[in-house]
């Protein structure tokens, strides 16, 4: 009698647990449905993009000379400043991820400034400093006549543009790698005969290869869609000193929508091309 | 033999004071006490990772207080181990050798060597990613002992251990140290292991060493 009132009760129960238990469904149609708003925002995006150039008109747009040039000057300048930031970020990142030091968080700061800084504003601050006199010293003018360099509304402008921001970019993906490599097996080393010097060249710089391409690639994406800076640095002269970003305003600006387009999906190639490697390596852009 | 005089060391908000201790030539001392009354912040100082904030540290009589770490010839092997991860374990054993400017041939014959004594012959051309924990061990091991330093430091090195592998070990550890001579501190908190391994332990109590 009693057995079979226990038996009742469990069945009692399983049966309650089954009415009462909660489903993971809601969970999945909402946030499931937030993130594919996003992503289908992009979609939609490159298929408008696509669905407006015909192949034609992409092909002739392509083999404009002045596009041309543009998009060797892009990928000559990205890659420039992309080896420069990857120079500077290496060992930057290794300093403020390793070492406790006066001044290490307005130094943190000031390299995020360029991030967080209108992008007109950072081409202006440029302009400003090589044209600034500092006690009848003006560095435009330095370059320009004492070593028959100018730099203003050149090429090497885009260049400086371009690093000023993606360096930037650069420091914070070498800091997170650096901060994920253990620095007890450079205490190791130290102890093994390593000056501190070795212990990074030998030790800590091996490792943070991954970090270092993704780095780079980083800051070579962050160069190619640079605009702002540029415009007002460098300006966008035909032939002198225009890439693909200001191709796509100078485009629009004379009404030829079809070539903005075309240069537009140029730059979604390339950019798909740099989060792939992003992706093989593993990193992530999140870093 | 180690000298530590008096010494004051600071980290963070952790100081330890007054720190005396001495280990004579060729002896494998054991110091042992509670976990976080500073024993690896004495060993990290030892071996100059840590900055001394008053005090000396004498080894075989010389003031290396403020040597670098590279210059005091002094093996160390962390808790962790630290093991370098792009280098083989070959690499780990050639890696002090190197950095000395050894002979190509000196190299080669020292790494063999050591291989051969710690048992890990078979593991040179390997990287150290599947390493089990006693084949891990015996690679820090002979890494801190290739440059035949005079003193060395083993931060728990047997605590992460099954006890198989731990009673193979300290008849490895307790057999090279003897053949090398080389005076060892070894930080434990294993009463067994210390008796098995040291000829002399010291405890780390309220900020003072003691000897046991």
């Amino acid at each position: 009698m009693t057995d079979q009132t226990n038996s009742s009760t469990a069945s009692e129960h399983r049966i309650e647990l089954k009415q009462t238990r909660r489903s993971d469904t809601p969970f999945f149609v909402v946030m499931g449905g937030i993130s594919s708003c996003f992503v289908l925002l992009i979609v939609l995006l490159l298929l408008a993009d696509l669905r407006f150039a015909s192949l034609a008109e992409f092909k002739a747009a392509l083999f404009k000379p002045e596009i041309r040039f543009a998009f060797q000057l892009t990928i000559l300048s990205c890659t420039a400043a992309a080896l420069l930031s990857i120079w500077v970020a290496t060992p930057l990142g290794y300093l403020l991820a390793r070492y406790r030091f006066p001044g290490r968080t307005l130094v943190d700061t000031i390299v995020d400034i360029p991030i967080v800084l209108p992008p007109l504003v950072l081409g202006l601050s440029l302009l400003i400093l090589f044209h600034q006199p500092f006690f009848g010293w003006e560095i435009e003018e330095w370059f320009r006549d004492d070593l028959g360099f100018p730099i203003t509304y050149r090429w090497p402008a885009v260049v400086l543009a371009q690093f000023s921001v993606a360096c930037a970019f650069a420091v914070r993906t070498m800091r997170v790698t650096f901060d994920q490599i253990d620095p007890r097996a450079e205490d190791v080393a130290r102890t093994l005969g390593c000056t501190r010097g070795q212990a990074f060249l030998q030790i800590a710089l091996p490792q943070a290869w991954r970090g270092m391409i993704a780095a780079t690639t980083i800051a070579w994406a962050r160069a190619l869609g640079e605009f702002g800076p540029i415009l007002v640095f460098a300006g966008a002269t035909r032939m002198r000193t225009e890439v693909l970003s200001t191709t796509v305003f100078l485009e629009l600006s004379i009404g030829n929508l079809d070539a903005a387009v075309a240069v537009s999906l140029l730059m979604v190639a390339m950019a798909v091309v740099v989060l792939v490697v992003l992706r093989l390596l593993g990193t992530g852009l999140t870093s | 033999m180690i000298e530590l005089q008096n010494l004051t060391i600071r980290a963070g908000l952790f100081v330890l004071e007054g720190i005396d201790l001495q280990v004579e030539t060729g002896c494998y001392a054991a110091l042992m006490g509670k976990t976080g009354r500073g024993k690896t912040t004495i060993l990290e100082a030892i071996g100059g990772l840590r900055r001394v904030e008053s005090g000396h540290i004498l080894i075989h009589k010389t003031d290396v207080t403020d040597w670098s770490p590279a210059d005091r010839e002094v093996g160390y092997v962390p808790q962790d181990l630290a093991l370098f991860p792009t280098f083989s374990v070959k690499q780990h054993l050639e890696f002090a050798l190197r950095l000395r400017h050894w002979s190509h041939e000196r190299i080669e014959s020292r790494s063999c060597e050591l291989a051969s004594q710690l048992g890990i012959t078979h593991l040179l051309d390997r990287g150290i990613e599947g390493l089990s924990g006693g084949e891990s061990q015996r690679v820090a091991l002979g890494r801190a002992l290739s440059f035949n330093p005079s003193v060395l430091l083993l931060d728990e090195p047997l605590s992460a251990l099954d006890s198989a592998t731990r009673n193979e070990m300290q008849v490895l550890l307790k057999a090279v140290t003897q053949e090398t001579g080389v005076t060892t501190l070894h930080i434990t908190h294993n009463q067994d292991e210390a008796d098995a391994l040291a000829d002399c332990s010291f405890e780390l109590q309220d900020g003072q060493v003691l000897q046991c």
